[in-house]
């Protein structure tokens, strides 16, 4: 006997309206909270607060390491005078500033960079240079150039931003698809309109993380920056804050100056950042 | 050298007396075009000495195997590539760029751009080529998309559609724009068979109704003989003119009769068969064709 599958009767099944079950059910309330991203990372920020809080009072020296209760006093005291919100404007509106241009710069240089070779040399060349280079290394030098001011400043947050975002935002333009390009031009679109059109949208995935990127360089560069040469005819920023704070054993007062720093990064990441990928890349099904 | 004669007379019955409002009848002229890309190492010929004439509302297949440079005779009518020998003219206007008057319908999915709605995406060459206003684009674009059916989905975003139904939408973006004549890169190929029936059938639909130019690439000797009224056999690797075969008598209707599978053996023997063909063209395997339906 050769090996074959037995033959089975055939069957058919009369299936009545289904009913044994709902078709969707409701997720539960607790389930549908704890869905909310919000919700969980602030059950993480409490935890470590609470770590924190922990940590301090065991510890007991207000010198070295005051608590989380102590620093929330000091920084609300901070916001209260005006102290604080007015180091932060300082420093946020030099910031803005390096982040701007930077920002145009870099639009600018991975433009050409699409355009022409000389351009994709010069970029590459360029940021193979100058990525790797400590953004705050170029401080002496620049308050050379510059003098004691805004300018040094904004001349250190550029060169953090651009290369950054320049790298990404090139990478982004060479991965889109021959097809898209393709279309683009089938319908006329050259040069600036080309970028503009299809180029910066299609790489908005990546453009985003540069810009990410950068906004972060460039925060950090700015308050070690504000550390090293703090004020400028009195106006000093978070990093000169800070500073001078610690050099009056103000510990807490430092300590409020560090959570006014994390707490725009968080700021700017969840409401700006988020919000606009939400209303972009992942509504367009470009990113999960 | 005398193929290429030959094609090029049996296409053109003379330029018709008869034609409408003195319009000469031939619209795209592809004459002795040869082309070439190039690779790192070396510069491989992709079509040698192709010529062949397409007149208005004609739906002109360019059918071969893989490798025959179908796909790059077609990006060289769209204008992305330039022949290195010979000339491509449309209204009697020789071609050396991309440009509005010649849409190019891909194969891939991501020829919509993620970033804009159906109806946006529709809009958008229109709007690009500043040949409309952005209140006339919309309506154009309203008309088209309920053309083929997806009027419900004007404000959807096309990464949640079918395969289907975004080669639809690109089909209404690329008839919108009212092009010259319509460019199709096997734009079903990346469909299931059963969607890529119901398309061809709603393509032939539309061109009923609107009498568009169509030049169209497929690998699949079904779907040239149902889409097309002629069609241009090219030999593989570099693609030469084999033969132009009339098909304007079969539909989808006549998939199984027994002319459409005369004709399909016949072409099939024209594009494999190196009976009467110069012994050095090359042996293509039989498993890279696809000529399933």
């Amino acid at each position: 006997m050769s090996l074959s599958p037995p033959l089975r009767e055939e069957y058919e099944v009369q299936l009545q309206p289904f009913t044994q079950a709902e078709l969707a059910r409701d997720i539960s309330l607790a389930q549908r909270i704890w869905q909310q991203a919000w919700v969980r990372k602030g059950v993480i920020l409490l935890a470590l607060a609470l770590v924190w809080e922990l940590a301090a009072r065991w510890q007991n020296n207000d010198l070295l390491l005051p608590g989380f209760l102590q620093t929330a006093q000091a920084f609300i005291d901070g916001i209260a005078t005006g102290e604080l919100l007015g180091k932060v404007w300082i420093s946020l509106t030099v910031l803005v500033k390096g982040y701007v241009i930077g920002i145009v710069l870099a639009f600018g240089l991975t433009t050409l960079a699409v355009s022409t070779q000389l351009g994709r040399d010069l970029l590459s060349t360029l940021t193979a240079m100058f990525n790797p280079l400590p953004a705050i290394a170029l401080l002496p030098l620049s308050l050379l150039w510059f003098g004691l001011g805004e300018n040094s400043l904004i001349f250190v947050l550029v060169h953090s931003v651009l290369w950054a975002l320049a790298l990404n935002t090139y990478a982004g333009f060479l991965g889109v698809s021959e097809t898209q390009r393709m279309a683009g031009r089938n319908y006329g679109l050259r040069g600036l309109r080309f970028v503009w059109y299809i180029l910066i949208p299609a790489a908005l995935p990546s453009i985003l993380a540069g810009l990410k990127i950068g906004w972060a360089f460039a925060w950090r560069t700015l308050i070690a920056a504000e550390l090293v040469f703090g004020a400028s005819s009195g106006k000093g920023g978070l990093g000169w804050y800070i500073f001078q704070n610690r050099n009056e054993l103000y510990t807490d007062k430092v300590f409020a100056g560090l959570a006014a720093v994390i707490l725009i990064g968080l700021l700017v990441e969840n409401l700006l950042f988020n919000t606009f990928e939400r209303l972009t890349i992942k509504r367009w099904g470009m990113q999960r | 050298m005398n193929a290429v004669l030959q094609g090029h007379t049996a296409s053109a019955p003379s330029p018709a007396p008869g034609g409408q409002q003195g319009i000469p009848e031939t619209l795209l002229t592809v004459e002795n075009v040869s082309l070439e890309y190039r690779t790192p190492e070396r510069v491989v010929r992709a079509t040698h000495e192709v010529s062949f004439e397409v007149d208005r509302t004609d739906r002109f297949v360019l059918l071969g195997p893989s490798g025959c440079g179908k796909s790059t005779l077609l990006k060289a009518v769209a204008g992305f590539i330039k022949p290195t020998q010979g000339q491509i003219r449309l209204g009697g206007v020789t071609i050396d760029e991309p440009g509005p008057d010649r849409i190019v319908v891909f194969q891939e999915f991501d020829q919509l751009p993620a970033w804009k709605t159906v109806l946006e995406n529709i809009m958008f060459p229109l709007l690009a080529s500043r040949t409309l206003k952005r209140r006339e684009a919309e309506e154009r674009a309203r008309h088209y998309l309920e053309k083929v059916g997806l009027s419900a989905f004007a404000q959807a975003y096309p990464h949640t559609l079918s395969g289907g139904m975004k080669a639809r939408v690109a089909i209404a973006r690329a008839l919108a724009m009212q092009p010259k004549i319509l460019l199709m890169d096997e734009p079903f190929a990346a469909l299931d068979a059963l969607t890529r029936r119901k398309m061809q059938e709603e393509l032939l639909e539309l061109w009923d109704e609107v009498r568009f130019t169509l030049l169209f690439v497929t690998h699949s000797i079904e779907e040239a003989l149902v889409v097309g009224n002629r069609i241009l056999l090219l030999s593989p690797h570099p693609g030469r003119v084999r033969a132009e075969i009339n098909s304007h008598q079969y539909n989808l209707h006549s998939l199984g009769g027994a002319d459409f599978q005369a004709s399909a053996q016949r072409i099939h023997r024209l594009l494999f068969d190196e009976g009467q063909g110069p012994a050095e063209a090359p042996e293509v395997p039989f498993e890279r064709l696809r000529i399933a339906y």
